[in-house]
């Protein structure tokens, strides 16, 4: 199943930006990629959203030319390109989750050399790195070396040199990953900015619901496969009602009982129990009276996130680690 | 459309300034590159110096010993640069040269050159001290000097770079280098001649190319019949040099040719050798 594929198009609809068909990845005995299929559509923000372990790092890896699957194929504006072939390289820009700066150099000699890589002319090289130096805030640190820059500051920077050559599409994994929340708006607003302005494809990796939110289409990534491919507001519909989340010491013995005793669909995520319903206010007196007092830690009601869809479709926390 | 020269070109133009440009801004590094061989070459040199007297000729001990600690300096620079191949390969600037539009031949080029470049200039470092191990710095065959130490410090880096790629964690990293290249150049006739009564020292050091460096450099400094210099002349040590700096580049390519720069990802992404 590949709801990539069978989403209708109409004819008059551009060809996706980048394409891939039927990926499949083993690392010995084990599949990581079981035929994996997606579109992108030119100047979409498209996010891959899966726990550790889903595969997600190993697509990033091939859509960078860092690994090459035993199958599949890959569409650049159409046409077929082998994997890590040089004219994809070339029009892609990439984010690491891991530093890939020189902490040595200085923020605008890492510019200036990740401009010179693609082969930007000196000029135009050290303009561009001006240019985006000060979009991201850091032109009065451009002479200081990486090293003393903060984590919130480094992660603009590493975006501006992936796209100081001008790619047509970004890569990202996990973009955010252990920035603080004003970092993480920085880096968004960075993000879209990009996508405005210069009408950049992006695609991203992601395990966190708030950096799935900001994405115009989600891949649901489970067990190397995509189970959903939809809009956000899509999936959250998902999630009937509201979540009430029941925070306990045993949660998964209290949810057999809360699904015994109010026969309701209960799951024990982490520490929690997690019950979807329509009029979620109503349960809470109904569920605190039930049970002896200290049973819970706490009880709260809310609106479903992306992370209470993604239990809601593939049975599984998004925190959790897949396992191998 | 750049073309895919261009491309590879430029890679090896950044990862060949990247490496001096973080050289010459570290001095700790200088420092270093000038005090660790200085001291070696008093302490052992000045040891051995009451001991040792080359066959045949005046020359003292720490004379002697000077074109090999310029070796050294070159291996043990060789060395120490090219194992950040395996942190930034994993987490480091490279990541963005692996995914970036340059070939692995050039990435290996650009890194060779680069760390080759830093070993060359540490070795210029301590060739400020000729004069204080009695060469005359007037007298010195610079052509061959340079040439030499050249192709030895880019054959040495290449053949490092190879290591790190292949093995890929530090600590085993170190070990392969302290078992391979380090003796290579105890065994190069940096320390002593080979005597012609130990005719299978006399066989290892003719195949081991860090010789010919040594042989190489002490014509440049005293003469083609620098005592100590292995029998041939000249040509005979550069052509060895440079057949070594081709093959290591070969092999360091070779090394790095297979996709995969993630740790996980790499040991299995050959292609599939039967049809499903």
């Amino acid at each position: 199943m590949t709801p990539a594929l069978s989403r209708p198009r109409s004819a008059s609809a551009p060809a996706p930006r980048l394409a891939a068909r039927a990926l499949v990845f083993r690392h010995g005995a084990r599949e990581v990629l079981r035929g994996l299929s997606f579109e992108v559509a030119p100047g979409e923000i498209f996010g891959v959203l899966g726990p550790n372990g889903a595969g997600k790092s190993t697509l990033f890896s091939i859509l960078t030319g860092l690994a090459a699957p035993e199958s599949g194929e890959l569409r650049l504006d159409a046409a077929r390109v082998a994997f890590g072939a040089r004219a994809l390289r070339a029009r892609l820009g990439v984010v690491f989750q891991d530093p890939s700066l020189d902490a040595k150099l200085t923020a605008e000699e890492n510019l200036v050399l990740g401009a010179a890589l693609f082969a930007v002319p000196r000029a135009e090289a050290r303009a561009r790195a001006r240019a985006l130096l000060e979009r991201a805030g850091l032109a009065d640190r451009a002479r200081e070396p990486v090293a003393r820059l903060s984590g919130g500051m480094r992660r603009r920077l590493e975006l501006a040199r992936a796209v100081i050559h001008r790619p047509s599409i970004l890569v990202l994994d996990e973009p955010t990953s252990g920035l603080d929340a004003a970092s993480f708006r920085a880096t968004w607003e960075a993000i879209q900015a990009l996508r405005r302005e210069d009408g950049l494809t992006v695609i991203l990796n992601t395990h966190r619901p708030d950096e799935a939110e900001q994405c115009d289409r989600l891949a649901v990534m489970a067990e190397g496969r995509i189970v959903a491919c939809e809009t956000p507001d899509a999936l959250r519909a998902r999630v009937a009602g509201d979540v009430v989340v029941v925070e306990a010491e045993d949660a998964s013995g209290l949810a057999r009982e809360v699904a015994l005793r109010f026969q309701l669909p209960a799951r024990a995520v982490g520490d929690a129990v997690v019950i979807e319903r329509e009029e979620g206010h109503t349960l809470v007196p109904r569920l605190v009276e039930a049970f002896p007092p200290g049973r819970f830690r706490s009880v709260s009601v809310r609106r479903p996130t992306l992370a209470d869809a993604f239990l809601e479709i593939t049975g599984r926390g998004l925190e959790t680690e897949e396992a191998p | 459309m750049t073309s895919p020269l261009r491309y590879d070109l430029a890679t090896v133009d950044v990862l060949w300034r990247r490496d001096l440009t973080r050289f010459f801004r570290q001095p700790s590094r200088l420092a270093g590159a000038l005090g660790q061989p200085v001291i070696f070459w008093l302490v052992i040199g000045s040891g051995m110096a009451a001991t040792f007297r080359m066959p045949g000729s005046g020359v003292g001990y720490l004379q002697f010993f000077y074109p090999g600690v310029v070796l050294m300096v070159v291996l043990f620079a060789a060395i120490f640069t090219t194992v950040s191949v395996i942190e930034d390969r994993h987490a480091g600037f490279l990541q963005a040269v692996l995914a970036g539009p340059g070939s692995r031949a050039a990435l290996v080029a650009g890194k060779s050159l680069g760390s080759a470049s830093v070993a060359l200039s540490q070795a210029a470092l301590f060739l400020l001290l000729l004069p204080a191990a009695g060469f005359s710095p007037l007298q010195v065959r610079w052509p061959l000097l340079v040439s030499a130490l050249a192709l030895a410090a880019l054959g040495l880096a290449a053949l490092g770079f190879a290591v790190a790629w292949a093995v890929d964690n530090v600590q085993g990293y170190h070990a392969i280098q302290m078992t391979l290249l380090v003796p290579l150049w105890v065994v190069s006739g940096a320390m002593f001649p080979a005597s012609p009564e130990h005719p299978v020292f006399a066989a290892v050091m003719r195949a081991n190319p860090v010789a010919y460096a040594v042989s190489a450099t002490r014509r440049a400094l005293s003469g083609p019949d620098a005592p100590g210099a292995l029998p041939g002349g000249p040509a005979v040590d550069l052509g060895v040099l440079a057949l070594f700096a081709a093959a290591a580049l070969g092999l360091a390519a070779l090394a790095a040719r297979r996709r995969g720069g993630t740790r996980g990802a790499w040991a299995r992404c050959s292609p599939r050798s039967t049809p499903a």
